[in-house]
C-alpha cells in the first residue's frame, strides 16, 4: 500500500535538489555576472582603475565565472559562506544568527495567523453569501493588499505612538526573557498578518466551499448523520488539504516580506541583513543571504508536499487501484 | 448529469454582445467596483494635471518652513526640508502610475506568452520551463527584485523590466493552467486534425477562451505591482530622490515619526493604501463579473 | 393493487419546485403527481432538463440553496417532508429513505476508507464501531463483493467505477430504507458492468423488499427494472402506467416519440430513417399556454395550443396528459427510403479501400508500466460504408482513432494506408489531400467547437483549409454546407453557446465534411445527445454518407446506434479485436462470447430479461493483461487450460468474418431473435 510512496518522496525529494541547485546558479548570476564588474560596482564609476583592478582581485572576481562558481559551491558545501567585504569577516555567523531572528518573527506571524485565517475561512464558508461572509472577504482581501511599509506605519502611530502599548523597536535587551521577546515580536508580526490573513482565509474558504458541496458531503447528509458529524469528519479534513501547500506557499513570501518589516522596525533578521548587504553591495553576504532565503522556501514546500501526501491517501497509495 | 443547477447556461438567443453587456452593465451596478474605479480614475487624474494645479513646486524646498503641521497654507504640513506634502502626495501619483502598468503590461504579455507554450506544448518544454520559473517562485519577489535592481542599479526601465520580469512566472502558473484545460478539449485535436499550426492554434483558437483569466490575473498583477513598486521605492531601489514618491516620502521621513510628525508620512501612507485598495477592489468586482 | 390503510411509501400531491436564477424563480416541476406503493419498482424516464433529478432532491429536502418547493407536498410512509423539524429529518434521512447517485465516485469521501464508510452508516442506527464494522462486511457480501475485508481497508480511488458503485448501494441499503431513490446509477459504467448493477438491484429489491424510485434516461434500464413508469417533460408527467403495457402502447405522443427515436433491432440505414421528435424543449422558464409538447407534437391542433390538457384515465392504472391520447397510433412513421441498398451491400470487396491497418500497436509508457492500449489491429474500410468500433472502457477505441488521425504516434511496425498510400503517423508530414480526406466528428460538440468562434468562422476557416476556398466562394460554400446538414442561414453568427446540443452537433459534422471528406471518423457522435436528438443526427450521418459515398469509422459503446449505421463491425477488447465481420454476421452470430456479453448486456425495451449472458469481474488493467485468451478471465465460456495459455487463432471465413476463440464456430452463441430482420 505504500509501495508508491518511497519513490514518490526520492523523486520529490530529487526535484527539491535540482531547484536549489537552479537557485545557486540563478543567484550566482545575479551577484556575480549580472554586475559585470562588483569591484566597479563597489567602488562607483568613478574610481581609480588600478583601485578597481585591486579589489577584484581581491574578492577573486578577476578569475573566469565558472571558476568562481565552483570555489563557492565547494565553500558552501563546507560551511564557508565566504568573506563579506562590508564586514570584513566571514559570512557564515551573520547568516546563523540573522536566520534565527527572522524564524522567531517569522514563528510569531503564523503562530498568529494561521488559526485566525483557517477560522475566518471556515466560518466565512459556513456563512457564505450572509454578511458575515461578505465582510471576512473583503476585510481579507483589502487588507492582503496592504503593504508592510503602509500597516506598519499605521500601526506604529496607533500602538508606538498614541497609545504607547507595544514597544516600537523589534530588538529586545540582551538576555531577556521570551515573554519580553514576544512583546517585541507583536508589532513587527502584526504587518506580515495583516497581508497573509487575507490569502489564507480566502483560500481556507474556497476549499470549505468546494467540500460543502461536494457528493460525498451529500452523501453524507443522507446517510442521516448529524451536521457537526458531517462538518467534523468529511468537511474540514477534505477542506483543509489544500490549504497546507498554501500555507507553505505564503511562508516565501512571509520571507520576503521580512525585508521591509526588519529594516523598519530595526530587527537583525535575515531580511534586514539581506537589505544592508544590498545597500552595501556586499555581494558575498547577498549572495549567502539570498540563497538562505530560498532553501528555506524550498525546505518548507517540500515539507508541506510530504504531509499534503502523508495525509491525502489518494497520493500516498499511488494512482489508481 | 446532474439537474441541480441546469439554467446557469442562458438560454439560446441570447447574443454574446448581451453577455458582454451583461457584464459592464453588472459592473456598473456592483458597488465595490464604482469605488475602486473612482478611487483609480482620481489618482490618474492626479498622475497627469497634478502638476499644474497643485500649490507649491513639488521640488521647491524651503528651509525656513521646515515640519510644519497641517494649516491653511500647506494643507498636509511640510517636510523635513519644508516641500509643500500635499503638493508631494498628488504629484506622487505620477511614477507610480507610470511604472506599474507598464511593469504589468510586460509581466502579462510574457507571462501569457511563456503560458501559453509550456501549456500547449508539455513534455520537456514544459518541464524545463517550468523548473526555472519553480526556481523563480521560490524566492521572494521582492529579493528577486531587489537582487537584479542592486546588480543593474536602479533606473525607471530597469524597475519596470525587473518587476514586469518578476511577474511573468506568476501570469505564466495562471495562464499554464487555463490552456492546459483548453489543451484536452476537441476543439484543440480538431485544429490539428486540419492540420493547423501550433502557433495558429495557440493564438487563434486557445488564447480567446483564456482572455478573461488574463484580464483578472492583469487586474489583480496591476494592485501587486504598486506594492512591489512601492515597497521597492521605500526600501531605495525604486523610484529615486528627489522624484515625488509616496515609498519613498515614507521611507524618507519615518525616522520623524517618533517624534510626532505624523503628518510627513501619513497621507503617503494613506495615498498608497487607497490606490491599492481601489485596483483590488476593482480587480475583485471584475473577476465576480467575469465569473458569473 | 393499493391498500388504503397503508400510506404509498412516497406519496407527490401536486409538487412544485423553482430554482432562483438571477432574480427570477424559475419552475423546474410542475404539480407533478405521483406514489409508490410498498415494495414497488418507479421508473421516472425524462430527457436532460426534465427534472427528473430534481424529484429526488426535492423528496429529501437536499435542493441547492436556490431551489425551493414552490408548492404541493412530498409524503414519505404519509408524512409531510417539508413540515418535519430537524430531528425528524435526520431520523428519515437515517432509517427510511437511501439514495444513489450518478457518480459514485464522487458520492465517496475520496480520504475516508470504505469500511469506515459503510460502518459509519450502521452507527447512525446505534451500533457499536465493532459491530457496524462487522455489519458493513456482511452488507458488502450482500452486494457480492468477493473480498470485502479488502475492499473495507481501501479508499474509493482503488476501486474501479462498478466497485464503487456497489459500495454506495451498499451504503443505502445499509439502514433497510423504505424507499431507495436511485438517480442514474448506470451512466457512465461500461454496458457489462451496467448489466450487473442492474441485476444486482433486481436481486436486492427481493431481499430487501424496499420501495424503489429508479430515475434514468436509459428506456431499456427501465423496461427491465420497473413495474410502473412515468415520463417526465419539461417538469410536468405525461404519462404514466404500468411498464409493460406503456411501452408497447404509448398514449402520449413524446412517450411514443421517445420509443421511435430509438434505433431498434431490425432498423437500418439503408432501410427507413429513424422516427425524430422535432423541435426542442421549450425553454426553462418560459410560460406555455396549451399544451408544453404541443410546438413539437405532429396530433397538435388548436385546442391543444390554447387548453393545457388534464391527467385522464386510459386504462387499468394508465394517465396521460394528452387531448388526444386515443389517436397516438396515428403519429406519422418516417417515410421508409425510396430504394433500399443505395449503399454498396456489405462484404463487396473488391477495389482499393478508403482505409487500411495493418498491424498497429500502441503502447503508452514503457516497462514495467507499460500500457498496450492497441496490440496488432489489422482492419480495412471500403469507400462509402461504416465500420462499427465497438469496446468497452480501455478497449483501445479512443487510441485507434487517435492514431488515426495523427494526433498520437502508434508503435513502429505498423502500418496506416489511406486510398492504397501510405499515411504518415504525424499529421504534419501528411499531404493536403489525406488532411482534408480524414476527419473527424467527436463526441462532444461542447468540446469539439471552439466556443469563442461563430458557426460563420468555425465552419469558414475549415473550408479554407480543407477546401482551399476564400472569399465569396467560401461564404457560399457555409451556407451550402449549413444546408446541407438542416442549418440555416439564421445561425450563422451564433456562437456554439447560443446552440442547442443538436445544432452543434450539425456545424460539427459541416466542418468534418468542409473539405469532402472520404472518410469521417465519427467517435461517439451520439452519446452526449438525448434520445430525440440522437435520432436526427443517426439521420443525418446516413444521408450524407448515401449522398456522398463517404466511409465512416463509427465508434460507440452502443449498440443500437452501431446496428443502425455500420456495414462491418469490430470489437476490441483490452486493445485486441476479438472479432471482426459484416454487420449482420457478428450481429446474428456465431459470435465470440464478448460480443454475445455485450449484446445481451444492452437493455432492450421490450423488457426481456431472458437468455443474458453475464460477466463477472471487472475488465483486467491493461498494465498486466491476462495471459492466453485476453478474455479468459470474464468469459463464460472458457473452455479449459488452454485458453488461460494460448491465444486463440484468428482467421476469417468466407464472409470476412473473423472471432478469436478457440471454440468451434459451431458452439459459438447466436441471437436468439436475429438482429437484423
Amino acid at each position: 500500500m505504500s509501495g508508491a510512496l518511497g519513490p514518490f518522496l526520492l523523486k520529490r525529494l530529487a526535484l527539491s535538489l535540482l531547484t536549489l541547485w537552479l537557485l545557486s546558479v540563478v543567484v550566482f548570476f545575479g551577484c556575480q555576472v549580472l554586475p559585470g564588474d562588483p569591484a566597479r560596482a563597489i567602488l562607483g564609476p568613478l574610481a581609480d582603475p588600478r583601485a578597481v583592478a585591486a579589489l577584484n582581485e581581491k574578492l577573486g572576481s578577476d578569475r573566469p565565472p565558472v571558476e568562481i562558481y565552483l570555489s563557492w559551491m565547494g565553500g558552501l558545501i563546507t560551511g564557508d559562506m565566504g568573506q563579506s567585504y562590508a564586514y570584513r569577516s566571514p559570512v557564515a555567523p551573520f547568516i546563523g544568527s540573522a536566520l534565527v531572528n527572522s524564524l522567531k518573527l517569522a514563528a510569531t506571524v503564523f503562530a498568529i495567523v494561521v488559526p485566525l485565517g483557517i477560522g475566518a475561512g471556515v466560518l466565512a464558508a459556513l456563512r457564505a453569501g450572509r454578511p458575515i461572509d461578505r465582510l471576512i472577504s473583503v476585510a481579507g482581501l483589502s487588507l492582503t493588499v496592504i503593504p508592510e511599509f503602509v500597516s506598519s506605519i499605521a500601526l506604529i502611530l496607533v500602538f508606538a505612538v498614541l497609545l504607547r502599548w507595544l514597544p516600537l523597536s523589534a530588538s529586545w535587551p540582551a538576555g531577556s526573557g521570551p515573554l519580553v521577546q514576544l512583546q517585541h515580536l507583536i508589532l513587527p508580526a502584526l504587518p506580515l498578518v495583516i497581508v497573509l490573513f487575507g490569502y489564507i482565509a480566502r483560500m481556507t474558504r474556497a476549499g470549505m466551499v468546494e467540500a460543502l458541496s461536494a457528493d460525498y458531503t451529500r452523501t453524507a447528509i443522507l446517510k442521516g448523520l448529524p451536521w457537526r458529524t458531517v462538518l467534523s469528519r468529511h468537511v474540514l479534513r477534505n477542506a483543509l488539504l489544500p490549504t497546507i501547500t498554501v500555507i507553505a506557499a505564503q511562508m516565501g513570501y512571509a520571507l520576503g516580506g521580512l525585508v521591509v518589516v526588519e529594516s523598519l522596525f530595526r530587527y537583525q533578521g535575515i531580511g534586514s541583513l539581506v537589505l544592508g548587504a544590498a545597500r552595501a553591495k556586499d555581494f558575498a553576504m547577498l549572495q549567502a543571504g539570498i540563497l538562505t532565503v530560498g532553501a528555506f522556501f524550498v525546505v518548507t514546500t517540500l515539507l508541506a508536499d510530504i504531509v499534503t501526501t502523508l495525509l491525502d491517501p489518494r497520493l500516498r497509495t499511488g494512482g489508481r487501484r | 448529469m446532474s439537474e441541480a443547477l441546469p439554467l446557469t447556461e442562458p438560454a439560446p438567443g441570447l447574443a454574446r454582445e448581451a453577455r458582454t453587456r451583461g457584464v459592464v452593465g453588472r459592473l456598473l451596478r456592483t458597488p465595490s467596483f464604482l469605488i475602486g474605479i473612482t478611487i483609480l480614475l482620481f489618482w490618474a487624474v492626479c498622475a497627469v494635471f497634478a502638476p499644474s494645479f497643485v500649490p507649491y513646486d513639488p521640488y521647491a524646498d524651503d528651509l525656513l518652513n521646515t515640519l510644519q503641521p497641517p494649516s491653511a497654507e500647506h494643507w498636509f504640513g511640510t517636510d523635513q526640508i519644508g516641500r509643500d506634502v500635499f503638493s508631494r502626495v498628488l504629484v506622487g501619483a505620477r511614477a507610480i502610475l507610470t511604472i506599474a502598468p507598464l511593469a504589468t503590461l510586460v509581466g502579462t504579455v510574457a507571462g501569457t506568452a511563456i503560458g501559453l507554450i509550456t501549456g500547449y506544448f508539455g513534455g520537456w518544454v514544459d518541464a524545463i520551463i517550468g523548473r526555472l520559473l519553480e526556481v523563480m517562485l521560490s524566492l521572494p519577489l521582492i529579493i528577486v527584485a531587489l537582487l537584479v535592481l542592486v546588480a543593474l542599479g536602479p533606473s525607471t526601465p530597469t524597475v519596470v523590466v525587473v518587476v514586469g520580469l518578476v511577474f511573468a512566472p506568476l501570469v505564466a502558473r495562471t495562464v499554464r493552467a487555463a490552456v492546459l484545460t483548453e489543451r484536452h478539449l476537441d476543439y484543440v485535436a480538431a485544429a490539428a486534425v486540419r492540420g493547423e499550426s501550433a502557433p495558429y492554434i495557440m493564438s487563434v483558437e486557445i488564447l480567446p477562451n483564456i482572455t478573461p483569466p488574463i484580464i483578472v490575473e492583469g487586474t489583480v498583477r496591476l494592485g501587486y505591482a504598486i506594492f512591489t513598486i512601492a515597497s521597492l521605492s521605500f526600501l531605495g531601489f525604486g523610484v529615486q530622490p528627489p522624484t515625488p514618491d509616496w515609498g519613498l516620502a515614507i521611507a524618507e521621513n519615518y525616522g520623524v515619526l517618533i517624534g510626532g510628525f505624523w503628518w510627513t508620512v501619513v497621507f503617503d501612507t494613506a495615498a498608497t493604501a487607497s490606490l491599492i485598495v481601489g485596483v483590488n477592489l476593482a480587480a475583485e468586482s471584475l473577476q465576480r463579473a467575469l465569473a458569473e | 393493487m393499493t391498500d388504503p390503510a397503508v400510506p404509498p411509501v412516497l406519496r407527490l400531491d401536486d409538487m412544485s419546485v423553482s430554482y432562483r436564477i438571477r432574480g427570477r424563480a424559475v419552475p423546474v416541476l410542475s404539480q407533478v403527481n405521483l406514489s409508490i406503493a410498498k415494495g414497488e419498482v418507479y421508473g421516472l424516464v425524462g430527457e436532460s432538463g426534465s427534472g427528473k433529478s430534481t424529484v429526488a432532491l426535492a423528496v429529501q429536502r437536499v435542493l441547492p440553496a436556490n431551489g425551493r418547493m414552490s408548492g404541493g407536498r412530498a409524503l414519505i410512509n404519509g408524512r409531510d417532508v417539508g413540515a418535519l423539524d430537524r430531528a425528524a429529518l435526520l431520523q428519515m434521512r437515517a432509517r427510511e429513505v437511501a439514495m444513489v447517485f450518478q457518480d459514485p465516485g464522487r458520492a465517496l469521501n475520496p480520504s475516508i476508507t470504505i469500511g469506515r464508510q459503510v460502518a459509519e452508516a450502521f452507527e447512525i442506527l446505534g451500533a457499536s464501531g465493532h459491530e457496524a464494522r462487522r455489519r458493513a462486511e456482511e452488507m458488502l457480501t450482500r452486494v457480492r463483493i468477493s473480498s470485502p475485508a479488502r475492499v473495507m481497508e481501501r479508499y474509493p480511488h482503488q476501486l474501479s467505477g462498478g466497485m464503487q458503485q456497489r459500495v454506495v448501494i451498499a451504503m443505502a441499503l445499509a439502514k433497510d430504507p423504505s424507499l431507495l431513490i436511485l438517480d442514474e446509477p448506470t451512466t457512465g459504467l461500461d454496458a457489462t458492468i451496467e448489466a450487473e448493477i442492474l441485476d444486482l438491484v433486481d436481486t436486492l429489491r427481493r431481499e430487501f423488499g424496499a420501495s424503489i424510485l429508479f430515475i434514468s434516461h436509459n428506456l431499456g434500464a427501465i423496461a427491465g427494472l420497473c413495474d410502473r413508469v412515468g415520463v417526465l417533460y419539461a417538469g410536468r408527467l405525461v404519462e404514466e402506467g404500468p411498464v409493460r403495457d406503456l411501452f408497447a402502447d404509448p398514449r402520449h405522443p413524446y412517450t411514443a416519440g421517445l420509443l421511435r427515436c430509438l434505433p431498434r433491432p431490425g432498423l437500418r440505414k439503408d432501410l427507413a430513417p429513424l422516427d425524430t421528435i422535432p423541435g426542442f424543449p421549450p425553454a426553462p422558464g418560459s410560460i406555455p399556454v396549451g399544451c408544453v409538447f404541443a410546438p413539437r407534437c405532429a396530433l397538435a391542433d388548436e385546442t391543444c395550443r390554447t387548453i393545457d390538457p388534464p391527467l385522464v384515465t386510459t386504462g387499468a392504472g394508465r394517465v396521460s396528459r394528452c387531448h388526444h391520447h386515443d389517436r397516438v397510433g396515428d403519429l406519422p412513421h418516417a417515410v421508409p427510403r425510396a430504394a433500399a441498398g443505395t449503399l454498396a451491400p456489405a462484404g463487396a470487396s473488391t477495389g482499393t479501400p478508403v482505409l487500411e491497418l495493418t498491424a498497429l500497436s500502441k503502447t503508452y509508457g514503457s516497462a514495467p508500466y507499460a500500457v498496450q492500449a492497441l496490440r496488432d489491429v489489422s482492419l480495412r474500410l471500403m469507400p462509402g460504408q461504416t465500420l462499427g468500433l465497438v469496446g468497452e472502457s480501455g478497449s483501445g477505441k479512443s487510441t485507434l482513432a487517435h492514431a488515426l488521425l495523427g494526433l498520437i504516434a502508434p508503435d513502429a511496425g505498423g502500418g496506416m494506408a489511406l486510398d492504397g498510400a501510405a499515411l504518415a503517423p504525424e499529421v504534419r508530414r501528411r499531404t493536403a489531400e489525406q488532411i482534408k480526406t480524414l476527419q473527424i466528428v467527436f463526441q462532444n460538440p461542447d468540446s469539439a467547437l471552439n466556443r469563442s468562434h461563430s458557426v460563420r468562422r468555425l465552419i469558414g476557416r475549415a473550408i479554407t483549409r480543407l477546401g482551399g476556398l476564400k472569399g465569396a466562394q467560401r461564404e457560399a460554400q457555409v451556407t451550402r454546407l449549413l444546408e446541407s446538414v438542416r442549418l440555416t442561414a439564421r445561425q450563422l453568427s451564433a456562437r456554439p453557446r447560443q446552440l442547442s446540443g443538436g445544432m452543434k452537433q450539425r456545424v460539427a459534422v459541416a466542418r468534418a465534411f468542409a473539405g469532402n471528406p472520404r472518410l469521417v471518423v465519427c467517435d461517439e457522435p451520439t452519446s452526449a445527445l438525448d434520445v430525440s436528438v440522437q435520432a436526427a443526427i443517426l439521420n443525418l450521418l446516413a444521408e450524407l454518407q448515401a449522398e456522398r459515398q463517404v466511409a465512416y469509422l463509427l465508434i460507440s459503446h452502443d449498440l443500437g446506434v452501431v446496428r443502425y449505421l455500420s456495414d462491418w463491425i469490430a470489437v476490441l477488447y483490452l486493445g485486441r479485436l476479438l472479432e471482426v465481420g459484416p454487420a449482420a454476421r457478428v450481429l446474428d452470430g456465431p459470435h465470440h462470447p464478448y460480443t454475445e456479453a455485450l449484446l445481451s448486456a444492452a437493455p432492450s425495451v421490450s423488457g426481456e430479461r431472458t437468455g443474458r449472458i453475464r460477466l463477472t469481474g471487472a475488465i483486467p488493467s491493461g498494465v498486466s493483461p491476462p495471459a492466453g485468451c485476453l478474455f479468459h478471465t470474464r468469459c463464460p465460456r472458457r473452455i479449459g487450460p488452454i485458453c488461460d495459455t494460448e491465444e486463440p487463432p484468428f482467421t476469417a471465413d468466407a464472409h470476412g468474418h473473423a472471432i478469436r476463440c478457440h471454440l468451434p464456430r459451431a458452439e459459438l452463441g447466436r441471437s436468439l431473435a436475429p438482429a437484423t430482420a
